[in-house]
């Protein structure tokens, strides 16, 4: 490692001549390796290696095998593609997608607004719903499934339902109307809105002030006149990361689901059947690896599609 | 939410600053402002009390018919009861975390920060391409990819060890990827004076550049942090055995199992939410600046 420095520090002393500037180079070279290389190794081995076996193993039946010898083409995928569990998960994932994402979005940026909006005590607020984001789900679903929403008499929800003389819920397992996606929403949206919240104020924290002065100028009503023709168009580019961000989130939910109802048909997200399929009593390998390859080129689909609508990562 | 009916200009003073109009709708507002503030704020912390509460009552008082607000009397006693439970490995799992969420983000930053130095400073003509393999991780979501990790992991013989728990993270593209984008808009000057001293690539890394990024690599290393210690669907799949639970694992195998007290399970709850805790309260500047950060451009 010190003959690096070596050629390095001789590199950075001699750049003017000509000579010294293509051993520089040969020296940078190996300065470049030195800092990129072991970050690169390790990319290829945990990163890129993984991906392509996995491919691999989707084309193979690969029963409680790693190194399987069984071709079977598209089989798996076909396998998953009718699969009515797989089909079903996405379903479960599409629900929950359309609570969630605009739940999300509208809250954060609702609490964004409102803290901004005082002046008062307001890193006490900002922290208060940041604070959250410190549990991680499996905490958030042990106070929800056993405090919250544990469908007895002594839980909160039903305890506070009690004082209007209503009766226990049991929200976790009553299907028919779905009750539990009330704890499933709800926990999530606990954990990250100070999160969203947080982008949401950078956001409106960069937007030049003379835009208002200006927008007063012109005699935009403050409020939502304003909200409307200067904040939200502002933040045109904090919206799309936030709804991006969400989507893909909402695609990956496991921890909440598989702790508040587990494997279960009615609520299964595609990670959480993905998992039962290959790490769960069958271990199927390869149509674990099929079910993941087309998640990922889903989750791919999707975000390409979102940038191109809404030009995410031009310059705004 | 209508803040105000009257018109907005005046003719004379200085700008008002919007959503402050003054006028009696502007009260109304500002009371409504309050009021939702103050009520999400309760809601908020709702969870943090149940914590609490549940940890320091007794099963009969947490189960009790109307609902107590505080335990009849505090039961100080449930946190010895815990790490003393021998059917618990609680405090094996506390410390596999704290191991995993130390090394794992101290590798995470070392590797990511040199790779994204070189990346950024160092000129050669494989960057861009090694840049555009950086930038393909980010398009494949990691939780997509448990499956592969763990056929990979476990052919190592790496199942139910700290370092099929570590290793495979350390290699973060978005990681690089930001400290790349940090260290291309890092000011030259500095590095060209060390340059003119005499240093290296290497020694100027270290001496000048990583010290002057103290609070980037600050609001990094709280984020990564964050992420390590809630992570749980790895844990879970490389956890095959007890000894190499971490936290959450622990965790999730009570409450699936309902196996443990209740009161014993909020104990546990809240130690496991106490180091992050406290790196909100002492890195707080730093971690909302790294939420900023690395959300806007993920």
């Amino acid at each position: 490692m010190s003959a690096v420095t070596e050629s390095s520090t001789a590199d950075g002393t001699k750049t003017s001549t000509g000579k010294g500037r293509r051993r520089g180079i040969r020296g940078s070279s190996l300065a470049f390796w030195l800092f990129v290389g072991p970050f690169l190794v390790g990319l290829l081995v945990f990163g890129y290696v993984p991906i392509v076996w996995s491919l691999f193993l989707s084309f193979f039946d690969a029963r409680n095998t790693v190194t399987p010898t069984d071709f079977v083409g598209l089989r798996n995928y076909a396998d998953m593609l009718t699969d009515p569990n797989f089909l079903s998960s996405m379903v479960t994932f599409t629900v929950f997608a359309v609570f969630i994402v605009p739940l999300t979005f509208a809250l954060s940026l609702g609490l964004a607004l409102l803290v901004n909006g005082v002046r008062v005590a307001r890193a006490f607020f900002r922290s208060v719903f940041f604070l959250p984001t410190a549990c991680s789900y499996v905490v958030a679903s042990l106070i929800w499934k056993l405090s919250i929403f544990n469908g007895v008499r002594f839980g909160l929800a039903n305890t506070v339902l009690s004082w209007f003389g209503i009766e226990n819920i049991a929200w976790l397992s009553t299907v028919n109307p779905p009750w539990y996606w009330i704890p499933l929403v709800t926990v999530r949206l606990w954990l990250q809105l100070g999160f969203y919240m947080i982008l949401f104020i950078a956001g409106l924290q960069r937007i030049p002030t003379e835009l208002y002065e200006a927008a007063y100028v012109d005699g935009a009503k403050p409020g939502w006149q304003v909200f409307r023709f200067i904040t939200f168009p502002q933040l045109r580019a904090t919206s799309i990361a936030v709804l991006l961000l969400n989507l893909i989130a909402a695609y990956q939910a496991f921890d909440e689901f598989y702790n508040l109802v587990g494997n279960v048909n009615y609520a299964r997200p595609p990670l959480v059947y993905l998992y039962s399929v290959s790490l769960g009593s069958i271990q199927d390998l390869g149509r674990g690896s099929a079910g993941a390859l087309i998640l990922a080129v889903i989750i791919m689909i999707l975000t390409l599609v979102q940038s191109r609508i809404f030009g995410f990562g031009k310059a705004d | 939410m209508a803040t105000t009916t009257q018109p907005a200009v005046r003719t004379t003073g200085t700008p008002v600053p919007i959503g402050h109009s003054r006028g009696p709708m502007a009260t109304v507002a500002k009371i409504a402002r309050w009021a939702a503030l103050l009520v999400t704020t309760l809601v908020f912390l709702v969870p943090f009390y149940l914590i609490v509460r549940n940890a320091l009552s007794t099963d009969a008082d947490i189960t009790a018919p109307g609902w107590k607000v505080f335990p009849s009397a505090l039961q100080w006693g449930n946190i010895a009861e815990l790490f003393n439970d021998s059917e618990v490995p609680m405090a094996r799992a506390l410390w596999n975390s704290a191991v995993v969420g130390v090394l794992g983000t101290g590798g995470q930053l070392l590797l990511a920060a040199m790779a994204g130095y070189g990346l950024a400073r160092i000129p050669h003509r494989a960057a861009d391409k090694i840049f555009y393999l950086i930038v393909a991780t980010l398009m494949i979501p990691a939780a997509v990819t448990f499956i592969p990790s763990f056929v990979l992991v476990s052919s190592l013989g790496w199942v139910s060890s700290l370092r099929g728990l570590i290793i495979p993270g350390l290699f973060s593209g978005f990681a690089a990827f930001l400290f790349r984008q940090y260290f291309i808009n890092f000011p030259k000057e500095l590095e060209e004076a060390a340059r003119v001293d005499g240093l290296g690539y290497w020694r100027t890394f270290w001496l000048i550049v990583v010290p002057n990024s103290l609070p980037f690599c600050a609001a990094i290393a709280a984020i990564t942090f964050i992420a390590n210690w809630n992570a749980f669907l790895w844990p879970l799949v490389i956890g095959q055995d007890s000894s190499s639970w971490t936290v959450q694992v622990a965790l999730s195998t009570f409450v699936t199992a309902q196996t443990i007290n209740i009161h014993e399970l909020f104990v546990a709850a809240g130690v496991s939410i106490l180091p992050l805790v406290l790196i909100f309260v002492f890195l707080q500047r730093y971690l909302v600046q790294g939420v900023a950060e690395t959300g806007i451009k993920g």
